[in-house]
């Protein structure tokens, strides 16, 4: 049985004083789809910050390919193949959709460019057209696919993405989830962040769920949509 | 009209020199949002460098040619400068980032102060002065009157006008030119894609040292006279010059620096010279009344 890509042991994370994470711990195996879900200010996005180091876990270690990555530094962090389209999608406004491209393959010095460049695009054609085009100009929906469309750009082992479906209208998010499902088909492995717990489950494998800075609940996707508990909190009188 | 022509030649080549110096502001502001105010004085300490490896090369060492004189001057006063913008950056202001606003800014005026009085102390307090060099004059006949055009003025022009050119290509083209950018716009987005944002910071130090020293050898070619107190006025001005230009803009420091030093030498050739800096300084007033973020300045209503 093989190790998982990503650990996460105990971790627990910090804000000044605030504590945000208390002992988490979570796994994402090579070929999955795994989701955290959990309500507004849970520590969903911390948690995939502090994989990347920002902020740093005080408690616990984190694991990438077996290999503990807990206090190497940011950038180390990305340049062993984990991307990240963070929340808010933070693309550069004033560079070109191509120039946000590029720096997205900065890490592994640009050499596949062509070739991404034009797998991604396949990928999100509205891209295509608007190389040219300033980020900071781009329709929220053509933002978040650049966003993933960067991310993609470093041809990571592991993609993890925080809130993609973010005030997008359903047909957009729709797609983007059509999207990720190809992805994971050609071996990408995903960790996704979503509010969307709707969508999100029916597309993971397994998923976790997190409350004020714990897991409370995880398992196959599929049971945890099943849950009374799961479809009150999360999916009834919820965004579909 | 000649004597117009002629205070735009001057102004020009003054205004060249303030634009290399105000690329140093605007970029590291750009990059980190502090004012480094110990840059002019990093322009003074180069152009000391630039007269003490001249002379070192032209009388103790015996090279003859001056142009090639000039040139080691040029690239060894480059990399002793950069290191001095890499040292003064790693000492002085990263471990200070992260703290309060105001405290890099109060380690900059300190090293302002510490430069200015370290070269005051092994240098001594009088001017140094330097032979004119590069002084033959093109004569170009203009109407019925002509006008004068320096070698030395013709050198500051042509140097200035590359150095912007291979920095446009840089900052436009190269993966250091777009890391500098995104980190500029987010550092934390940046280091997510593998940008190693301390690394940036210190090579942006470098490269605005790197031009404050061509700035330094080409003032030092210029006027013939460095004193450990130039890189008070003349890095004010260059500073005012990027403010004019938009701060944070690459072409409006180069057009504020073109800008201040033509105001500066029409104003002295038409009105009074006494009062050059004071029109200089007005004229930034005035701009800044009207567009608050300078002329090229990028004024913040970004949708986020
Ligand atoms: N930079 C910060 N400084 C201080 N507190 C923070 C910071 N960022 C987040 N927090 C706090 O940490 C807690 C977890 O925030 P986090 O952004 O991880 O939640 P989330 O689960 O992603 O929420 P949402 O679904 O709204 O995005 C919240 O209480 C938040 O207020
Ligand atoms: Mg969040």
């Amino acid at each position: 049985m093989s190790t998982p890509l990503l650990s996460i042991e105990g971790v627990s994370a910090f804000y000044g004083n605030i504590q945000a994470l208390k002992g988490v711990s979570l796994e994402v195996n090579r070929g999955e789809i795994v989701t955290l879900i959990g309500a507004n200010g849970a520590g969903k996005s911390t948690l995939m910050m502090t994989v990347f180091g920002n902020p740093r876990a005080r408690e616990g270690r984190i694991l990438f390919e077996d290999k503990p990555i807990t206090d190497l530094s940011t950038h180390a962090i990305a340049r062993l193949r984990i991307a990240q389209s963070p929340e808010g999608r933070r693309i550069f406004q004033r560079m070109t959709v191509l120039e946000n491209l590029q720096m997205g393959a900065a890490v592994d010095g640009s050499v596949n460019f062509d070739e991404d460049l034009d797998r991604v695009t396949r990928l999100f054609p509205r891209l295509k057209e608007r190389l040219s085009q300033r980020g900071g100009t781009l329709s929220g929906g053509e933002q978040q696919m650049l966003a993933i469309a960067r991310a993609l750009m470093s041809r990571p082992k592991l993609l993890m993405l925080d809130e993609p479906s973010l005030g997008l209208a359903p047909l957009i998010v729709k797609q983007i989830f059509a999207t990720l499902a190809e992805l994971n088909a050609q071996g990408m492995t995903i960790f996704l962040v979503e509010q969307n717990a709707f969508h999100a489950l029916k597309l993971a494998h397994r998923a976790y769920v997190m409350v004020n800075g714990v897991i409370t609940m995880s398992g196959p996707s599929r049971d945890l949509l099943a849950r009374p508990e799961i479809r009150q909190a999360y999916l009834e009188g919820g965004r579909h | 009209m000649d004597y117009f022509l002629q205070q735009l030649i001057n102004g020009l080549t003054l205004g060249s020199i303030y634009g290399l110096i105000a690329i140093g502001y605007t970029m590291v502001y750009g990059i980190i949002g502090m004012v480094n105010f110990a840059h002019g004085d990093v322009f003074m300490l180069a152009a000391f460098i630039a007269l003490i490896l001249f002379l070192a090369l032209t009388q103790l060492l015996g090279v003859g040619s001056l142009g090639l004189a000039l040139l080691i001057v040029l690239v060894l006063g480059m990399a002793l400068t950069s290191l001095w913008g890499w040292v003064i950056e790693r000492l002085a202001y990263r471990p200070l980032r992260g703290s309060f606003r105001l405290a890099p800014l109060i380690s900059a005026i300190g090293m302002s102060i510490f430069l200015s009085n370290f070269v005051q102390l092994v240098q001594g307090p009088r001017n140094k002065s330097l032979e004119p060099i590069l002084s033959n004059v093109l004569v170009i006949p203009v109407g019925s009157g002509s006008i004068t055009l320096a070698e030395k003025q013709l050198l500051i022009m042509v140097v200035t006008a590359v150095l912007l050119a291979v920095l446009w290509y840089v900052v436009r083209h190269t993966p250091l030119g777009r890391a500098q950018r995104a980190c500029e716009q987010d550092r934390k987005m940046a280091s997510l894609l593998g940008v190693d944002v301390d690394r940036t910071v210190s090579l942006t130090f470098i490269m605005g040292a790197a031009l404050a020293s061509v700035a330094g050898l080409l003032w030092m070619t210029y006027y013939g006279v460095v004193s450990f107190s130039d890189g008070f006025v003349p890095g004010v001005k260059a500073f005012t010059a990027a403010v004019l230009g938009g701060i944070g803009s690459l072409p409006g420091a180069v057009l504020g620096g073109l800008l201040i030093g033509l105001i500066e030498t029409f104003w002295s050739a038409y009105f009074t010279i006494d009062y050059k800096d004071v029109a200089a300084f007005s004229i930034l007033a005035i701009v800044l009344i009207f567009l608050p973020s300078g002329l090229l300045g990028r004024p913040d209503v970004e949708k986020v």
